[in-house]
């Protein structure tokens, strides 16, 4: 296209802007002295500025267009930066060091404040990679995904309020009964899919939600529970700071077992079935898979993450009441899916650091924060589909391929 | 090897097969041809237990396998290419393949069966690293014959393999559809609308029409039929 029809379509799109704002910023009217002030200079500025922001939005879309070209032209996909990064061990362990030194030296350099957002952050870490499971690997969008988040949590504060259970029992009981309510959800989604299953899980979360927020001898309704104790180390009594640093690790430690487990099942032949099943369930049935346990085991085992999320989460907080739990809170766990890279671990991780970190530093602008907020998710799902990290796919190698050019040449 | 003992099978309370029996000895290639709608597919997704018939019996290898779930069905050695290839968009050609062997864990014997594999279809091999999206839809049936036949099926259920394919590639595939079934001697029960092919292609012969077998016969025979000829060969 060439540059002279590029202003044309720039120019067309600020006329149009220009028309569609001018009531609200050309047209003031003073009601006090019953005059109407016209704002010409301001329908100037926005012409201007949609012109601008209209060729740079042009300017990208072309140069994403013009990449992809080349890409397939030379014939390799080209693998985002990070990733080559991590492949190059180089790069590789020297970054691990440094990372570790400053996962270690966080708590102790930084204030109390950020050690809290940071736990909550990994929190959304260890959650975001339960879902990830379910929506990055099996291709299975659920909308109601906090409703284990919420089980975790409140099996831990109603165990403890009834039966004083502490807190190194309940992150196994939580967890288990996360799981179990993931096969419970699991089982009358087994035949739908696509924005069927999307609804039907979205009911499910408000659900648990309405149960908890409704069942008042059950839940103790909208007032929640108060003064649930936070973990313990060996009996130590600690401080509000010590006990802070101490859920900090705790955490990380949670999060780093989290990444293994992952890993593992994602390599796993239970991992492969989902990787089959997100692509083509009927093709997936085809290849001798069982289908039914597939996708009960991913709700289960990404259900499971949600739940020692959830009792962490009401350790930390001390107090938990069916507000934390809302449809609000299973979107912000899907924008940390999405927006990080759908099935990558990586993603995953840097996608909840930026979710939950950011929204934190912008409070100066806590106007703002949510239209900011917007405005990323539309530009990264316009300029990078597949997330900050996306899912490396080439890592799959076929050993037998030496063998297999053997057998080409003998 | 294969029998199917009057099917009956349903969709919600529209019966799609009336009464179907069959029979598919070791080393046949056996088509099945008939008109759109005619309950084809459903005659193979009866018999892969995808939707299983709601009275009858089907025996493979004497063993009832109707009412089993479809995992079951395939690891006793009964393999579908779906109609519409459904391969795995994403996934590279040999992802594909190797989810085809889902239900092996011979490491070794993979490797050769892909070998085999590559050796059938070289452009695959070319190709080998590509996501299956990717692939031209020749190519694509082609990957989902291989894939199916990772699992080294002794029956291979082939649906419609034809669909949107150029003529010369068709010839192709049906080529290594003859190809598979002498050297491995791997039993086909092709499904297909190209009458005039698969006919050509295989051993017998089904006829289908509104959920019931119409006409059995050795496909040369079927081939010479003036009903057949009129109604499946436009000639």
């Amino acid at each position: 296209m060439t540059i002279y029809q590029e202003i044309k379509k720039s120019l067309l799109v600020s006329l149009w802007f220009m028309f569609l704002t001018f009531p609200i910023m050309v047209i003031k009217v003073n009601t006090i002295e019953q005059t109407i002030d016209w704002h010409w200079w301001r329908l100037a500025g926005v012409g201007v500025g949609v012109f601008f922001l209209s060729f740079l939005w042009r300017y990208a879309i072309a140069r994403k267009e013009a990449g992809k070209k080349k890409a397939e032209i030379s014939g390799e996909e080209k693998v985002a930066l990070i990733p080559r990064l991590m492949g190059n061990p180089r790069f590789y362990i020297p970054g691990l060091i440094a990372a570790l030194i400053l996962v270690v030296a966080f708590p102790f350099v930084f204030s109390m404040y950020q050690t809290n957002i940071l736990i909550t952050a990994l929190i959304y870490v260890v959650v975001g990679l339960g879902l990830n499971i379910v929506v990055g690997l099996a291709g299975l969008l659920d909308l109601g995904y906090v409703a284990f988040y919420a089980v975790g949590a409140y099996s831990y504060a109603l165990l403890n309020y009834h039966f004083g259970v502490t807190f190194w029992m309940a992150l196994p009981i939580g967890a288990l009964l996360a799981f179990i309510f993931g096969i419970i959800l699991g089982f009358p989604v087994l035949r739908l899919r696509g924005d069927y299953l999307a609804i039907v899980t979205l009911g499910f979360g408000e659900i648990i939600r309405l149960v908890l927020e409704n069942w008042n001898e059950f839940s103790f309704g909208p007032s929640g529970i108060a003064n649930i104790p936070k973990p313990s180390l060996f009996g130590l009594q600690l401080s509000l700071q010590q006990s802070s640093i101490f859920i900090y690790f705790l955490m990380i430690g949670l999060a780093l077992m989290t990444i293994f487990v992952v890993r593992r099942l994602q390599d796993s032949r239970i991992g492969r079935a989902w990787i089959a099943l997100r692509e083509d369930e009927v093709a997936c049935q085809a290849m001798g898979i069982d289908k039914t346990r597939t996708k009960l085991s991913a709700f289960a085992l990404g259900a499971t993450w949600a739940g020692m999320g959830g009792v962490v989460f009401a350790a930390k907080t001390t107090f938990i009441n069916p507000t934390s739990f809302t449809i609000w809170e299973s979107i912000i766990i899907l924008c940390v899916v999405v927006l990080g890279g759908m099935g990558s671990i990586l993603g995953v991780i840097v996608g909840a650091l930026i979710l939950i970190l950011l929204p934190e530093y912008l409070r100066a602008f806590s106007e703002y924060r949510m239209l900011v907020f917007g405005v990323i998710l539309v530009l990264m799902m316009v300029f990078r589909p597949g997330g900050i990290i996306s899912g490396v796919r080439r890592i799959y190698k076929f050993e037998g391929q030496n063998t297999i050019a053997e057998n080409n040449n003998a | 090897m294969l029998k199917l003992q009057n099917i009956e099978t349903f969709y919600g309370n529209i019966q799609a097969l009336k009464s179907i029996s069959m029979d598919i000895a070791e080393g046949e290639i056996v088509t099945l041809i008939g008109a759109n709608g005619a309950g084809k597919s459903t005659t193979l997704m009866s018999i892969s237990g995808v939707v299983p018939p709601r009275a009858g019996e089907i025996l493979f290898q004497d063993q009832p396998i109707h009412g089993l779930p479809p995992n079951t069905i395939v690891s006793m050695g009964i393999s579908q290419v779906p109609e519409g290839r459904r391969i795995f968009p994403y996934l590279t050609v040999l992802e594909n393949l190797d989810m085809g062997a889902f239900l092996r864990d011979d490491k070794d014997e993979i490797k050769n069966d892909i070998a085999y594999i590559f050796e059938l279809f070289p452009i695959l091999a070319e190709r080998r690293n590509q996501p299956g999206g990717t692939l031209s839809g020749g190519e694509q049936q082609m990957l989902a014959i291989s894939r199916a036949l990772m699992a080294r099926p002794r029956l291979l259920l082939l649906d419609e393999p034809s669909l949107g394919l150029a003529p010369l590639v068709v010839k192709r595939i049906f080529d290594i559809v003859r190809k598979i079934n002498t050297e491995n001697n791997t039993t086909v029960f092709l499904v297909e609308q190209n009458a005039n092919l698969a006919l050509k292609t295989a051993h017998r012969g089904y006829v289908m029409e509104n959920g019931r077998i119409i006409m059995a016969d050795a496909a040369d025979k079927l081939l010479a039929n003036e009903d057949v000829r009129k109604a499946y060969l436009g000639i």
